[in-house]
């Protein structure tokens, strides 16, 4: 894969640049980790009220803060900067990267790189590392290799919800803010057990906007509990499907975005 | 293969849709025609000016041969390549150079930016350092290597865009306005390098630019759009000869005298003995101009002037 | 004055122009709307009472408060920041108004604007899924006051927070840490009565409660005719010491610039 050789130089070359405001630097990342650390501190304070939510112990709840927190921080320092096509259409820059021959998606996440956002996964990594420990979890292989693969199954999902919803820049003027719905919604949601969300958004984040296999569906079947809506345990073992299938889906729109840009000059 | 045209366009048109508004909430839908059918060769090693006034379809054209915009119609093959199709081959053939924007690393090293387009280019890291030394001496920016893009002079920043343009020997190099804001000896610098690059590498030049000058001095041919058509195809010369159509003719007259009265020509500008007489080449020719003036007074010296391309251009777009 | 409430009201002009980016706000601001509220109500399962608030109390407060968030402009903007950085600000000291008062009225502008068009639909939209409260003709008053004074000291706060433009070279990473920590604080997230004793103890004792979780406290009707003079005060007094705060950084920044040369 050489395209991934030139993704690590222009990120190198990005992280290079940003370390020159390092004032800067640090302060984001401060503000990132903040950003977590309130999310969490948001379910402490419910914890704090009661002892259970839904039926699910404050454990199990850490256990869904973390497999949803990692993957969405991963996917925020690796694709989130896809949000930024809006911003380069308006400018016109986007064409620069139509210049060069190398996958515009991956130039432009790779050009607009922040480690800084790494501040936004060390945080619930922590608290995923806590959970594994305290939740009451049915430990065998078959649980490793789940917690393995969603993760990487997570941030894949995470990472398509972004490009699809960032693709949305090509057709009109404000995905920006649409994209945050879905992003920062998503990963508002995938913190919780979807048992307390009305019965059409446990649908839609199911089968529409499958955020449910982020978090939600595996950890229910590491914890041995049932999973909703008459799914059956094994349903968790769907999660990577579904990244596969998401990751598929957000490369034709992408497609299909930059095509109709390239047709109407948007 | 090598007598094929490196730029080859046929019927060539874009229109756009856009929604204007019409009214406090409606809007209509518009068909706007960009760029509205045209027929083009450049063959390979050429240096071909591309003119034409704000909106005339000159960008419209230009992102419709490097592939960033998908034509409405007609047939493109640069290099042989269409655009649309095989956009990310064909940008390895080609180097484009924006005056206006800045295709380096702004807060890293210049070097660095050459560096990094080595390998968004794939190009084998001898060639790379053979250009680069290559360029570096041509353009001197030895002792610039290191310093952060934004700490660059324009002039200087300039001369890092060619480099990094060429640094994977594309046989194509586009330019768009690349001595707009350049002081007169960055921008003579900047030309003596294109003319020279065109000489020894046989780079074909296509050159967008509001700057006649640059027309002047590196163009042998120049194409004027204008309303989304070519409204000219043809070299400085030959423009020159047709839109030209008046010349001045210049004489220092042995002593300062009232302007002159002569038949086919009038006075435009008196200074002491110096007087400037504007006439049309069909009517009469420099000669006779001549004749006439000196039967009616003593001439010291004289020089006969052409129209420069700026009035030309000005003329043409008028129309 | 009249210059000032000029500026609020090309502002409000200005602002109103961006219909799409409204409208893709509103859209925003209902999704988190659903999410918390069925996230509080999870919570109501297992007990009647938070702080004093009540299962109908909490899903109204996130609906009133995800209306109030654009109004009361708790996001990390760099408008005045901008000008900082670029050195405009020099050309706007020199002009014969307050360069404070100025912003003020931008806040104000917008907050006029945004109280509509991005307050009510998202509280329309959950009062057709959930039971909402709505406040009495007295409280509703109440409300318009209190949120009046809101737009003021989160104006106070965003002033301050800007003004580091002049010390730090990129002011961005301290106004988003400054933003979510008044977002925070202010209930934003949360209803700070959810908060442990001690968290939300803290809370009130900060500029941020006045910014969010008093208005809409008011709205809910949390507060007798006889103590809404507290809560008004409160909210005077963080707004008057914020700006008092701003134009003291104000000077300051004003002798740095000069010592500097600019």
């Amino acid at each position: 894969m050489a395209s991934l050789g030139v993704w690590r130089h222009l990120v190198g070359a990005r992280i290079r640049a940003d370390w020159q405001y390092r004032t800067s630097f640090f302060l984001f990342l401060l503000s990132q980790t903040a950003v977590a650390c309130m999310d969490l501190a948001v379910v402490a304070s419910i914890f704090s009220q009661v002892d259970s939510l839904a039926g699910w112990s404050g454990a199990e709840v850490a256990l869904l803060f973390g497999l949803s927190g990692v993957p969405f921080g991963l996917a925020d320092l690796t694709i989130s900067q896809v949000e930024s096509a809006s911003r380069h259409i308006k400018a016109g820059t986007f064409d620069l990267f139509l210049l060069r021959p190398v996958p515009a998606l991956l130039h432009l996440s790779a050009s607009e790189f922040a480690l800084r956002r790494a501040g936004r996964v060390l945080q619930p990594a922590v608290v995923l590392v806590i959970a594994l420990v305290v939740a009451p979890i049915d430990w065998s292989v078959e649980t490793v290799a789940l917690l393995l693969v969603t993760l990487v199954s997570g941030t894949l999902i995470f990472g398509s919800v972004w490009v699809v919803t960032s693709s949305i820049a090509f057709w009109t003027v404000e995905s920006q803010e649409v994209a945050n719905a879905f992003t920062y919604g998503g990963s508002l949601a995938t913190s919780y057990p979807i048992d307390l969300f009305a019965t059409w958004m446990r649908r839609l984040l199911t089968f529409l906007v499958p955020l449910a296999f982020v978090a939600y569906f595996p950890a229910a079947r590491m914890l041995g509990r049932d999973q909703p809506l008459g799914l059956p345990s094994s349903v968790a073992w769907a999660t990577p499907f579904v990244a596969i299938a998401s990751v598929l889906a957000a490369r034709a729109v992408w497609a299909l975005a930059v095509r109709h840009h390239r047709s109407t000059g948007s | 293969m090598a007598d094929e045209p490196i730029i080859d366009v046929a019927g060539l048109a874009k229109t756009f849709s856009v929604l204007r508004k019409a009214g406090r909430v409606r809007r209509r839908r518009e068909d706007v025609v960009a760029v509205a059918g045209i027929d083009l060769q450049i063959e390979r090693g050429a240096m071909v000016g591309y003119i034409g006034p704000n909106g005339a379809g000159k960008s419209t054209t230009i992102k419709m041969l490097t592939g960033i915009l998908v034509p409405s119609s007609g047939r493109v093959r640069v290099d042989g390549l269409e655009p649309s199709r095989d956009r990310a081959e064909l940008a390895k053939r080609i180097g484009v150079v924006f005056g206006q924007r800045s295709q380096l690393w702004w807060d890293l090293p210049l070097r660095d930016s050459f560096d990094l387009l080595r390998h968004v280019y794939r190009v084998p890291a001898a060639r790379h350092a053979a250009n680069l030394a290559r360029y570096a001496e041509g353009l001197d920016l030895g002792p610039l290597l290191d310093v952060p893009v934004r700490q660059l002079s324009l002039g200087q920043r300039m001369r890092g865009e060619l480099t990094a343009a060429l640094l994977h020997d594309p046989p194509i190099l586009l330019l768009d306005e690349p001595t707009i804001g350049l002081d007169v000896v960055s921008k003579e610098a900047v030309r003596e390098f294109l003319v020279g690059l065109n000489e020894e590498q046989g780079t074909t030049v296509l050159l967008t630019t509001h700057d006649l000058t640059d027309v002047e001095r590196l163009c042998e041919r120049l194409l004027i759009i204008d309303h989304g058509t070519l409204i000219e195809d043809s070299t400085v010369a030959g423009i020159t000869a047709r839109y030209g159509t008046e010349r001045t003719l210049v004489v220092d007259l042995a002593e300062p005298g009232p302007p002159l009265q002569v038949n086919g020509a009038r006075v435009t500008r008196v200074e002491g003995p110096r007087q400037w007489l504007r006439f049309r080449r069909d009517d009469v020719s420099a000669a006779e101009l001549l004749t006439r003036v000196t039967a009616q007074v003593d001439v010291r010296d004289l020089s006969v002037e052409e129209p420069d391309i700026e009035t030309i251009v000005r003329a043409i777009y008028a129309r | 004055m009249r210059l000032y409430v000029e500026v609020a009201r090309r502002t409000y002009a200005r602002i109103s122009t961006y219909r799409s980016a409204t409208v893709a706000g509103v859209f925003t601001n209902t999704v988190f709307g659903f999410l918390l509220a069925y996230i509080l109500l999870a919570v109501y399962d297992e007990r009647g009472d938070v702080g004093g608030f009540d299962a109908i109390d909490a899903v109204t407060f996130v609906f009133v408060a995800q209306g109030l968030l654009m109004v009361l402009g708790m996001f990390d903007d760099t408008e005045i920041a901008d000008r900082i950085r670029t050195g405009d600000v020099i050309v706007d000291l020199q002009r014969p108004y307050d360069h404070q008062a100025w912003w003020a009225g931008v806040s104000y502008g917008k907050a006029l604007y945004y109280v509509v068009f991005r307050g009510v639909p998202p509280f329309v939209v959950g009062a057709l899924v959930f039971h909402l409260r709505l406040p009495s003709p007295g409280n509703a008053l109440a409300f318009a006051v209190s949120v009046a004074l809101a737009v003021g000291v989160a104006f106070g706060w965003r002033y301050l927070l800007q003004l580091s433009a002049f010390w730090l070279l990129d002011v961005r990473g301290a106004n988003q840490l400054g933003w979510l920590t008044a977002q925070f604080l202010s209930g934003a997230f949360l209803p700070i009565v959810f908060f442990p004793g001690w968290l939300e103890s803290v809370s009130r004792a900060l500029p941020f409660a006045s910014m969010l979780q008093l208005p809409v406290e008011v709205w809910l009707g949390q507060y007798d005719a006889g103590d809404l003079p507290w809560v008004y005060a409160q909210q005077i007094a963080w707004g008057v010491a914020l700006v008092l705060g701003g134009r003291y950084a104000m000077s300051r920044a004003v002798r740095r610039v000069v010592v500097q040369g600019g």
